[in-house]
């Protein structure tokens, strides 16, 4: 049950939201489409669930040409940033509504309704409203609801963006058991490049409309396609005109290592087992550096280093171009 | 999305000096006092006075207006014109609702504007604009209704026109805030999971704006049994046929019995307030949460 995006364009008034998008979603996988807020993710999802229209361009789900079919004949499930759960219905009802909608006989209803109520862990709060809920139980009954309607694509746009931390990994590593479970074509969109690199299958990166690079987890991490995508999934620092992970920095105090560069630590930040330097040298003002505890024994504030990438390490030349702000 | 958090933990006890309201210096006992002075002057003693001289005589003065049929088909007109202008001004005000709130177009904000003239508008007026147009014989659109064999003017339709015109904004002005208030997550989400137009408004739209309805509808129920200016131009105020309840308090104080216009004064106010007090009883606390 696939999707297929060709050709997409939207534009709000002056503002290009999407350009000219194609995109091949696999059936059955779990795909992210990451980037930061205003990119466009958002909106090439409700594109893809019938929320908006394109301006020009194809969407076709499961085979069938859906560009013009409405949101609720496209059998879609989507599941909202803010729950959008029903406050006048209990969990059980909510649950049922798309069901009822169809109307599907009562016994099956309830059956049904009981199935997702247990794989969503929400049984014991059937009768309860919305309200009575935390965040993350809303939003577990929120992909019961749209799961019950055994929906072609699931949609879910920033799903964990309003709950805390903690909750919003737990609740990560549950939607990955459970498509592992239901195995339904999902798009989850997210700005957290944790998250994505975390559950997804395949990753979009989508930025300012476009579509920056597709691939693996791996891939993308590995192989970033450009200077974006890298800092986008992850931090990086500069070091001699070339973008580099901190943690892909070799620091020793002496010049043995060919090609490396001197500096001084301008400060340290200790925060668990990880060691955060900060590091001048004549060509870049704050390289970072980080490293385990044992490690940085040692090193204080002050003291001359000499800076080299680790040997394989990735680095991307880095452009002039004021570096992206990574989310996270 | 903080809010949504922070509502679902009970907020930490607080210690118990912070929680002890702080000491009102005499200016809130001042202000405490004005408000208590101003609304006893304005409202409570003169609707009091009005309770107290119906029941000078006991029930005597009740049972009169009860046994004249002039002044119980008045009340029964009342009844009837109320409730058919609260009928109209529900179905039009959630439909105009809907459409202030839910779609774009161009001079949604001068129906906006609209929408709130009645409430601006004296009644008088009001009654003298619908005679304009409907009036059976001068009237612009009133003669052909006549000829088609509809009297607007000086009988029942008009009276129920003029009432719902001045009751208008009521429903409007109790759902339009509540609508903007749940926003369309809800109506997006039934749309998602398969609902068309109709089954969203009913399942959906609909129970969130259940309570605004009601209180739309006896804030107009109240307003509309009151109606007198409009009332008075349009009806034609014929005794026994077109008299509602309002213009027989008038004409009964005009004609010094004192006691029967305060006595049908008392029912119409009682209809009112009673109203309130049952919505008000039955209203789920936590309705907005």
């Amino acid at each position: 049950m696939s999707i297929e995006v060709k050709g997409v364009n939207k534009n709000f008034g002056d503002f290009v939201a999407l350009e000219d998008i194609d995109l091949h979603i696999p059936t059955g996988r779990l795909t992210a489409l990451l980037g930061p807020s205003g990119g466009g993710k958002s909106t090439l999802l409700r594109i893809i669930a019938g929320l908006e229209t394109a301006d020009t361009g194809t969407v076709t789900i499961e085979g069938v040409e859906a560009t013009h079919l409405p949101a609720r004949k496209r059998n879609v499930g989507f599941v909202f940033q803010h729950y959008a759960a029903f406050k006048h219905m209990t969990v059980a009802k909510n649950v049922a509504f798309g069901l009822e909608i169809r109307k599907r006989p009562k016994a099956e209803v309830r059956k049904r309704v009981e199935e997702l109520l247990e794989l969503v862990h929400l049984s014991q709060f059937a009768h309860r409203l919305p309200s009575q809920l935390s965040g993350g139980q809303r939003q577990r009954m929120a992909l019961a609801r749209a799961l019950a309607v055994e929906p072609n694509v699931l949609l879910l746009d920033e799903p964990f963006g309003a709950l805390d931390a903690k909750v919003r990994k737990e609740l990560r590593d549950w939607l990955r058991r459970l498509h592992d479970e239901v195995h339904v074509t999902t798009v989850l969109v997210t700005h957290d490049q944790e998250e994505a690199l975390e559950v997804a299958d395949q990753i979009v990166v989508i930025n300012d409309g476009r579509v920056e690079q597709i691939g693996t987890p791996d891939e993308l991490y590995d192989r970033p396609a450009n200077d974006f995508v890298m800092s986008f999934l992850g931090p990086v620092t500069t070091l001699g005109g070339q973008l580099v992970r901190p943690h892909d920095i070799d620091l020793s105090d002496d010049d043995k290592v060919a090609g490396s560069v001197p500096g001084v630590i301008t400060r340290m930040v200790r925060i668990g087992f990880e060691v955060r330097l900060h590091v001048r040298t004549d060509t870049d003002p704050d390289v970072h550096v980080t490293m385990t505890r044992t490690h940085a024994r040692g090193l204080e504030t002050g003291a001359k280093v000499w800076l080299v990438p680790t040997k394989g390490a990735l680095t991307v030349p880095a452009l002039d171009s004021p570096e992206p702000a990574a989310a996270g | 999305m903080t809010d949504l958090l922070t509502r679902e933990q009970p907020p930490k006890a607080a210690p118990v000096r912070r929680r002890s309201r702080p000491r009102k210096g005499p200016v809130a006992y001042l202000l405490r006092l004005f408000v208590t002075a101003y609304l006893v002057l304005l409202v409570a003693w003169p609707v009091s006075l009005v309770a107290i001289r119906t029941f000078e005589d006991g029930f005597s003065g009740i049972q009169g207006i009860l046994e004249d049929p002039d002044t119980v088909t008045a009340l029964k007109l009342t009844v009837t014109v109320a409730i058919s202008a609260v009928v109209v001004n529900t179905l039009f005000g959630v439909g105009i609702s809907l459409l202030l709130v839910r779609s774009e177009f161009p001079g949604k904000r001068a129906l906006s504007a609209l929408v709130d003239l009645p409430l601006s508008v004296s009644p008088i007026v009001v009654g003298l604009a619908l005679v304009l147009v409907y009036g059976g014989r001068n009237g612009w659109f009133g003669p052909t209704l006549e000829g088609a064999g509809l009297q607007v003017v000086f009988a029942t339709p008009g009276i129920v026109m003029a009432t719902a015109f001045v009751a208008l904004p009521l429903v409007i002005r109790e759902v339009v805030p509540v609508l903007e208030e749940i926003g369309t997550d809800q109506e997006v989400a039934a749309q998602t999971l398969g609902a068309n137009g109709w089954q969203t408004f009913w399942r959906v739209t609909l129970p969130a704006i259940k309570w605004a309805i009601v209180y739309g509808v006896v804030l107009s129920l109240a307003r509309s049994l009151g109606e007198f200016g409009a009332v008075k131009v349009v009806s034609g105020n014929v005794l026994g046929q077109t008299r509602t309840a309002t213009l027989v308090v008038e004409e009964k104080y005009l004609n010094f019995d004192q006691q029967g216009a305060y006595a049908t004064a008392f029912l119409l106010a009682m209809v009112s307030v009673a109203c309130i007090v049952i919505v008000s009883v039955i209203r789920p606390k936590n309705e907005r949460s």
